[in-house]
């Protein structure tokens, strides 16, 4: 199965000059993430976050600093990241496609790249939603199935193409509190199973430090690394874990962080991006 | 609990019930101050031919190959019109939609001439074409050619960049995210200029027909109005709300067959 690649991320900085009023979304921003690794992103709205994990992706070019994948250049201001199936994404606001149906968008990764038959795509796209508990509803459509089943859906499809690093930017937000808890069992087991490097964005810090092995707490913007908090709870980990104090320590002292550059956003008068 | 279910059912069945009745009474009422209103011969409104007139005169129509004859006429020009719109529109519009470089050469011409109404081009495409036949079929193709041409270039452009993105992520070629992502999200954009553009295509036939030829639902409708035969008028009139109604309807259920996910939506 997959195997996660180390990113190495170098002094990358983000410049958006919409109308020649340069912003600062990224500030030589420095990130190791090693293979396998369950890494989350946590930081105050609009700090940049999400230009980090699209410079990744390939979304979006860097305007300083390098991206190392594995250690091979992978984005940089002259050569930057085109998008490719080892680092997939899993969009805030879902992004299946409605047109085709669930086990087809799940086939639609191995098949685009021509790496297997449709008949084995599809044999791995069954198996692969029956890992997420969705075997029932691999023939409906998108449109037709909860937003929680859409969430699963959309990792059982990142998962098909056996990425080195899976990029989730605040896959469960919309979620309500039951249906996370169901769609973090399944992404565990999904992670404990495969292991591939994983960049997870939230604000949630329950989740954060309940599925992280290591938090980058980011500063506000421009977004830099403000905290590295080391999750060594051990794995696989089910929601026991959320009483237990080492669990409750390493939350108090995200939260903590986290204040500290929420209330810095708030007073430099920040806004939601 | 099984009783209070079965009162809950009878509830809204009589809901039910009820709205279907006032729907009835409402068209029965109509039908009646019409019919009032034609006998009593009340100013303006008594101009109208009685339902019942109508309705004798459309019994004789429905057996009468003229009248028949008159809607076949129709139809094949609002098909040959119609069809021309779509082998020439659909490409068009994906073409403008996807490329920027076409959308600025070409999107000022069609924005120079799409103000102009269909009808307008009546007397230059009598001038224009060998026959009133093909004026009539340009003029239906015109009516639903700019329709849909921008339905799609909307379509096209209101495409989510997540998807593409996605697409581009999941290793999909350009072909790929041409034939699987871009033309099936741009699709129900594609049927809904096609429901519009029939809709148009229908009034600017008739409106045609009555003008430049002497065939058609169009024609027959004004024949009756020439004639003095009133009944005929009312007769034609409902004869083409229907024919929109049922061209309509049928765009309708062959884009649904195209577009499963939409179902239930």
């Amino acid at each position: 199965m997959s195997v996660g690649g180390a990113i190495s991320v170098r002094e990358a900085s983000k410049i958006y000059d919409p109308d020649g009023a340069g912003v600062l979304a990224l500030d030589r921003c420095s990130m190791e993430i090693g293979k396998g690794e369950f890494t989350v992103v946590v930081g105050p709205s609009g700090c940049g976050k999400t230009t980090l994990l699209n410079a990744i992706a390939g979304f979006h070019e860097l305007s300083g600093g390098e991206i190392y994948l594995d250690g091979r250049l992978l984005s940089s201001p002259s050569r930057p990241a085109r998008p490719g199936s080892d680092r997939i994404v899993v969009f805030q606001n879902g992004a299946l496609f409605p047109w085709m149906t669930v086990w087809e968008n799940v086939a639609f990764g191995p098949m685009a790249q021509g790496t297997l038959s449709k008949e084995a795509a599809k044999a791995k796209a069954l198996s692969g939603l029956e890992a997420m508990g969705l075997s029932l509803i691999a023939d409906d459509y998108p449109g037709q199935i909860s937003s929680g089943m859409r969430r699963r859906a959309e990792i059982a499809r990142a998962m098909a193409c056996e990425p080195k690093v899976l990029l989730l930017d605040e896959p469960f937000r919309a979620l309500d509190a039951l249906t996370k808890t169901v769609a973090h069992q399944f992404l565990m087991e999904v992670y404990d199973r495969d292991r591939p490097t994983v960049f997870f964005i939230t604000h949630d810090l329950d989740e954060a430090v309940f599925l992280a092995s290591k938090v980058f707490v980011m500063t506000t913007r421009p977004a830099g690394v403000k905290k590295i908090l080391e999750v060594t709870l051990p794995r696989p980990r089910d929601y026991r874990l959320l009483a237990s104090p080492e669990y409750q320590s390493l939350r108090a002292e995200c939260q903590d962080a986290v204040r500290e550059e929420a209330l810095k956003a708030f007073s430099a008068g920040e806004r939601e991006m | 609990m099984i009783g209070a279910m079965s009162l809950k059912k009878r509830l809204a069945k009589l809901a039910a019930s009820r709205s279907l009745r006032r729907g009835l009474i409402s068209v029965a009422l109509f039908f009646v101050l019409w019919e009032l209103s034609a006998r009593l011969k009340i100013p303006v409104v008594g101009a109208i031919p009685a339902p019942t007139e109508v309705l004798a005169c459309l019994g004789r129509e429905l057996v009468s190959a003229y009248y028949w004859r008159s809607w076949g006429v129709s139809l094949a020009r609002i098909l040959a019109g119609f069809a021309i719109a779509q082998v020439l529109g659909v490409p068009l519009g994906l073409l403008l939609g996807f490329s920027r470089k076409a959308r600025e050469i070409i999107f000022p011409i069609i924005e120079i001439m799409r103000p102009v109404p269909p009808l307008a081009w009546v007397p230059v495409s009598v001038i224009f074409w060998p026959s009133a036949e093909m004026s009539m079929i340009f003029v239906t193709f015109l009516g639903a050619f700019f329709t849909v041409v921008l339905n799609i270039v909307e379509g096209v452009a209101a495409i989510d960049v997540r998807f593409l993105r996605a697409a581009a992520s999941l290793g999909s070629s350009r072909r790929d995210v041409f034939w699987r992502i871009m033309l099936p999200a741009s699709l129900p954009s594609v049927l809904v200029g096609m429901t519009v553009g029939m809709g148009v295509t229908w009034c600017v036939v008739v409106a045609a027909e009555m003008i430049a030829t002497n065939t058609g639902l169009g024609f027959m409708t004004w024949r009756g109005y020439v004639a003095g035969e009133f009944p005929m008028i009312v007769v034609g009139m409902l004869s083409i709300g229907l024919a929109g109604y049922l061209s309509s309807g049928l765009i309708r259920r062959i884009g649904l067959h195209f577009t499963p996910w939409l179902k239930g939506q």
